[in-house]
């Protein structure tokens, strides 16, 4: 379903764009009004970020998003109501990102179906690996909704291909070691492990961390399917306020 | 990973991919140091050389008397080299580091003592270091701060979440998904994604081995009960893992900081505020609330003051192998004053817990039973949180003093 969708959007575009909001930050009315101007950009899939006390995948600007996001009264029930209204209010598919402890404290297959009755398409959870995502994969397939699995440089090939026998949709490709939100060097070395990803998997391939800016962009145009833009347009908020969102969006591609 | 190290559902290796590899050759480096007859025997020559092992148990006559019950005996992981069990873990460690070919330690800390023993470790060895600490626990613990730092590591202060243990760890992984190529995370308690449970409760095994020869030999017989303080609860599985097969009571005394009903505290094994999660890579029981975001914790002990618990204990609760109880901040101190003058030896605050613990029990018990106390670190570090428990007027005069000292 994802997929399909994204194969004809590829059709018309170069390049697909993901974008990544942490909800609640800095505010639920801030992120409805970030979703709405990205979408009006051409924005052709997004990433809800559910906040969590301890993300250790990412940097220090969307971890203080999480942060705040939480001590401003994010809980996962406001996150689920507000996902549903994005889900039924704007064209596009929307992904939860979020990591596992939220999904198994709210009960994996009660999070999963929660996740398909809000209208949402997949999931990125980045600290569940295949190996420990039995009840979540099942869950995943029994809702018709797409597990969206991440390769990193330091994969090898063979664990690529396994990564890629669980996943639907696109695969995440990591462009770098390290955390999110920090920069990366769009250099021939990515070049060569972007080649092994489309090796290793037919799905889309979306590539994230330290995606900032149209030049990033037009070096990932023919080598990826999906750029993401995560922690730039959290930054740009941040510095510059909601109001700049759209315009970034729309001068990136 | 074939093994991914559960224990009846606790444990796990919940990972980014990014450090799937990395701990998929450390697995590796683990298990053939394991099978290698010769590396626990170099493990144990460095520590007897280095380090001060086999330390003695120590026979408290005068508190025993004082509680008129069971016999005392107390084991002195206080003599390691840095005052602490965790240097046998970080020794351990070090030397996977070598075979691995790495030249870069990190380290959480809370306590302090897992840093400076990470950072003597590297000194030693001739890595390079880091120590992240959360801004809290280098305000309670700035005496280790100092050693830290003289030993050539580099302390960054964690300014994040609660400014505590669980917020260093999470600081410690986002340097390791950064440069696993040249680093090896030091991970200091039995906590996180497999290996480390089982890896940080293998070296910490060489307390109870000892604990165990010492005390047959002594007393012709096992201990009745064996009393440790449980943090992330590498001091337990320390003393404990060697008993198992016994008949002998296993209790773990976590922190009840202010008290059980205060919301402050660290109990996680005996507590209605805790519940089963996964967070830092591993399931286990975790001070978390409905939504799974976890809680502030409070302990006098900068290095009880943690979220998580060894999953091999959480395994060890429910099976009913180990007993957990609570020691309140009062008590502890308490424990320790007792110890200090009855006995003049200065336990952790993190130790006196499992001091406190005893003491409950120990008047119940007869004149042939014989309990065992793993004083797991020296409170000598502790000074300043311990001036301040006992008001002491004479300490608050010299701090202003010596403020002035550096004002002039």
């Amino acid at each position: 379903m994802l997929e399909s969708y994204l194969r004809k959007r590829l059709k018309e575009k170069e390049i697909l764009l993901m974008t990544h909001i942490v909800l609640g930050y800095p505010t639920f009315e801030d992120s409805f009004s970030i979703i709405e101007a990205m979408v009006k950009a051409g924005v052709d899939l997004m990433e809800l970020q559910i906040p969590f006390s301890e993300p250790v995948a990412d940097g220090p600007v969307i971890l203080h998003a999480n942060q705040k996001a939480l001590a401003g009264g994010a809980t996962v029930k406001k996150c689920l109501d507000f996902a549903k209204n994005v889900a039924h209010t704007f064209d596009i598919p929307f992904l939860f990102m979020s990591y596992y402890n939220i999904l198994f404290k709210y009960g994996v297959d009660r999070f999963v179906g929660a996740t398909a009755e809000r209208g949402l398409q997949g999931a990125i959870v980045p600290d569940l690996p295949p190996e420990e995502g039995e009840d979540y994969l099942k869950a995943m397939q029994k809702y018709n909704l797409a597990p969206i699995f991440i390769f990193s440089p330091t994969s090898p090939d063979e664990r690529m291909k396994y990564l890629a026998s669980f996943g639907q949709g696109f695969i995440y490709c990591v462009a770098r070691k390290g955390v999110t939100g920090v920069d990366t060097n769009f250099s021939e070395q990515l070049e060569e492990y972007l080649a092994r990803c489309r090796k290793a998997t037919n799905l889309p391939l979306a590539l994230g961390f330290g995606v900032k800016n149209k030049t990033d962009i037009d070096f990932l145009k023919g080598r990826v399917d999906i750029a993401v833009i995560g922690s730039q347009t959290i930054r740009l908020v941040d510095k510059e306020g909601v109001g700049v969102v759209g315009e970034f969006i729309k001068n990136l591609r | 990973m074939i093994d991914r190290g559960y224990y009846d559902g606790f444990g796990g290796a919940y990972l980014p991919e990014i450090l799937v590899a990395t701990f998929d050759e450390l697995v590796e480096t683990f298990q053939e140091a394991k099978n290698d007859p010769e590396f626990w025997q170099n493990y144990t020559d460095i520590m007897s050389t280095y380090s001060c092992r086999p330390t003695p148990i120590t026979f408290a006559a005068n508190l025993t008397k004082h509680f008129g019950g069971a016999s005392i005996y107390i084991k002195r992981e206080d003599l390691n080299h840095t005052g602490a069990h965790k240097a046998n873990n970080v020794m351990g460690q070090g030397l996977l580091v070598k075979r691995m070919g790495k030249t870069r330690v990190i380290a959480e800390t809370g306590a302090g003592q897992h840093g400076v023993a990470t950072a003597t470790m590297a000194a030693r060895f001739g890595f390079k270091c880091t120590i992240y600490m959360g801004e809290v626990d280098m305000r309670r613990q700035r005496p280790n701060v100092f050693w830290m730092e003289r030993l050539g590591a580099e302390v960054v202060p964690v300014q994040e979440g609660t400014r505590i243990l669980k917020d260093a760890i999470n600081e410690a992984f986002r340097d390791w998904v950064t440069n696993m190529d040249t680093t090896h995370y030091v991970l200091g308690t039995a906590c996180g994604p497999h290996p480390f449970p089982e890896m940080v409760s293998y070296f910490q095994s060489i307390i109870g081995k000892e604990a165990r020869k010492q005390i047959l030999k002594k007393e012709g017989k096992l201990p009745t009960r064996i009393y440790a303080c449980v943090g992330g609860g590498s001091n337990a599985m320390g003393i404990f893992k060697s008993f198992l097969d016994d008949p002998v009571e296993l209790v773990g005394v976590e922190a009840a900081g202010k008290g059980l009903s205060s919301g402050q505290h660290a109990t996680r094994l005996s507590s209605e505020d805790a519940s089963i999660g996964v967070a830092q890579g591993y399931k286990t029981y975790f001070l978390q609330d409905n939504d799974g975001q976890m809680k502030e914790t409070h302990s006098i002990a900068a290095g009880l003051d943690y979220v998580g618990v060894s999953p091999i204990l959480a395994h060890l609760k429910e099976t009913g192998r180990v007993r957990f109880e609570t020691a309140t901040d009062k008590e502890v101190v308490d424990a320790l004053s007792l110890t200090i003058k009855k006995e003049g030896l200065i336990p952790a605050l993190e130790s006196a817990h499992a001091f406190a613990g005893a003491f409950k029990e120990a008047p119940a018990l007869s004149g042939d039973d014989i309990i065992l106390i793993n004083q797991s670190g020296r409170g000598d570090k502790d000074i300043f949180t311990i001036a301040d428990a006992f008001a002491d007027p004479g300490w608050q005069e010299f701090i202003k003093e010596k403020a002035e000292e550096y004002h002039a």
